[in-house]
């Protein structure tokens, strides 16, 4: 009945089957890190052309939307100051934080895991690779962002170069907490959920000005990994930035970026294999 | 090589949600698969295939029991699975949104291969599956056979002894599914790789497999070359009686049959030693029988008398698709 019979097979491979060698069969190399890192990276990359187009387009407006509104609230100085820093930190939660957590929910929920898992590949080039992509991702969004509110609130463009850290390192600790949430939510709908709440408190406790805040939201807005970025970027349009403030603002930022992402290694990890 | 390639006397208890009674996915499985055969796993939804082929590529550790591939304990070291075997499952969403041509670029690096060895193996893969018009293509953008043409494609970049396919074929057309074929049949005479391919398609699984083993329930109830099953219920011949309307119970012939059919609706199947069969025929195309008879057929028993015959969960039947 097979039209593939065993006489397919090489001669001899049917008479070894008794043969009792017993050594073990030489494996295939793993994957190293940097390149599984950099193929990651240029998958999810090219990820965006197809499906995160117009998400990073809402990303932008949201953040240009609350600038304009917020002009009629603050006049000038250090709230605005704030206001551009925080709308421009906006967008990399948007992308880095929420999107990333819903990417990684979904994979998880429907499986999609497995196909990373039965490669060779060491977790951390899956994890780091994706966190990578969209932290790149948002790169556009918050530039615009960025010099839209300049012009807007007329801020100096002097120091905006300083994005060239402050994306990377707040885009770290982001999506490194956006991959942790996804990929350690139970389900896919609640990575969807904590995605969305992390991004409104990156929106509540960034972009509002922080005096006019209860001691509380203070506290929680301390707590959170994206304030560091929002102030390293809001202290470089002073006169006189201190530098030696925006230095340590941003190593909170990747010091919370290397936890987050080790954390989200390990959520992958224990994902992977259940 | 050994011609034991893989020893699972594996007993895996999976708590179901809260409510549910514990679920035996996988029961004692003891499974030998000898290099360069292409073994099946065949069983109703829900018969533990999927579970024993995650155990199988560490991606489930067992709750007891052993899994030895090439030579490999794969229940102490799971991350060898990846290096000896490529693993084809059911889902695609990790690849969904890439092309064709990245998709297996990508694969064949994670694989381990450096830049352009990916790239050539991945052209020399899509051209052999005929894919290379679609290269461009974003995976989502494919039909289902296609996409799971794509999916297959990226399992073969990158060379590895052991090939694991979870329902290859689902969807596709028959110049797709001869293209699979084909390209797991050069890879075993080349290479003498090995298939385990989890099936419920019956006619595939007759067409295809060197050996098959059932699974229902969790345990394996049968476990030979396809011809070997089916000696099992040789004696048999397989008679499909199809009524116009009621069976004509008047007919003492007939109604002797009655308590030995399996009926559905107006279908009548009957399992008889070839003698008897020849005489049933005989009786239902002449006389008052005839006249009441709308079709019959006559069949030597196929993977799905098997499986019946065997007893697979509650004489359902295989989904033949």
């Amino acid at each position: 009945m097979s039209v593939v019979p065993a006489e397919v097979l090489p001669a001899g491979m049917r008479a070894a089957d008794e043969s009792p060698v017993t050594a073990a069969a030489e494996l295939a190399p793993a994957a190293r890190l940097w390149p599984s890192l950099c193929a990651v990276y240029r998958a999810q990359l090219s990820r965006a052309r197809v499906a995160r187009i117009p998400l990073l387009f809402v990303a932008t407006f949201q953040s240009v939307g609350i600038m304009i509104l917020m002009r009629g609230v603050v006049d000038g100085g250090a709230e605005a100051r704030a206001v551009v820093a925080g709308s421009s930190v906006l967008v990399v939660a948007f992308v880095a934080l929420n999107l990333l957590a819903q990417y990684f929910g979904q994979l998880r929920s429907s499986g999609g895991l497995d196909h990373y898992a039965t490669l060779p590949v060491p977790p951390a080039a899956v994890v780091l690779g994706a966190a990578g992509a969209y932290a790149s991702f948002t790169v556009p969004g918050t530039v615009v962002t960025a010099v839209f509110g300049c012009l807007l609130f007329g801020l100096p463009l002097t120091h905006l170069w300083v994005l060239a850290a402050v994306i990377p390192l707040a885009g770290a600790a982001l999506a490194g907490l956006g991959a942790a949430l996804g990929l350690l939510a139970p389900r896919p709908e609640l990575a969807t959920v904590l995605g969305q709440l992390g991004m409104s408190a990156a929106l509540l406790l960034g972009v509002l000005p922080a005096e006019r805040m209860p001691e509380v939201v203070r506290l929680a807005r301390d707590l959170l990994p994206s304030t560091y970025g929002v102030e390293a970027f809001a202290r470089t349009f002073g006169e006189r930035p201190d530098w030696a403030f925006v230095l340590g603002d941003l190593a909170v930022c990747g010091a919370v970026g290397c936890v987050s992402l080790a954390v989200a290694t390990w959520a992958y990890r224990r994902a992977a294999v259940r | 090589m050994r011609g034991l390639t893989k020893t699972y006397p594996a007993v895996r208890g999976r708590r179901g949600a809260p409510g549910t009674p514990e679920v035996r996915a996988t029961d004692d499985v003891r499974l030998d698969i000898r290099r360069g055969e292409i073994f099946g796993l065949l069983g109703p939804n829900g018969a533990g295939k999927t579970t024993l082929v995650r155990q199988l590529t560490g991606l489930m550790r067992p709750d007891r029991g052993s899994v030895e591939i090439l030579g490999h304990d794969i229940v102490r070291h799971p991350e060898r699975a990846a290096r000896i075997l490529a693993y084809l499952g059911q889902e695609s969403s990790a690849l969904d949104e890439l092309t064709v041509s990245l998709a297996a670029e990508t694969t064949g690096r994670l694989r381990g291969l450096d830049v352009h060895t990916a790239r050539a193996e991945r052209d020399a893969v899509l051209e052999e599956l005929g894919l290379t018009q679609l290269a461009g293509r974003p995976l989502k953008k494919l039909s289902g056979g296609q996409r799971r043409l794509a999916c297959f494609a990226t399992a073969l970049v990158g060379p590895r002894p052991l090939l694991v396919l979870d329902e290859p074929t689902t969807g596709m057309d028959p110049v797709a599914r001869r293209a699979v074929w084909s390209a797991v049949d050069r890879r075993r005479a080349e290479h003498g790789t090995t298939v385990l391919l989890v099936t419920h398609n019956v006619i595939e699984a007759e067409t295809v497999l060197d050996r098959v083993a059932v699974l229902d329930r969790g345990r394996v109830i049968a476990c030979d070359t396809p011809g070997g099953l089916k000696e099992q219920v040789a004696g048999e011949v397989r008679v499909d009686l199809v009524w116009r309307e009621a069976a004509p119970l008047h007919v003492p012939e007939v109604a002797a049959l009655q308590d030995r059919v399996v009926e559905s609706g107006r279908r009548w199947t009957l399992r008889l030693a070839p003698d008897e069969a020849r005489a049933v025929v005989a009786t239902v195309t002449g006389g008052a029988a005839f006249a009441a008879l709308d079709d019959f057929t006559l069949a030597t028993p196929s993977l799905e008398d098997v499986y019946l015959a065997l007893g697979g969960a509650a004489q359902q039947g295989l989904v033949k698709a």
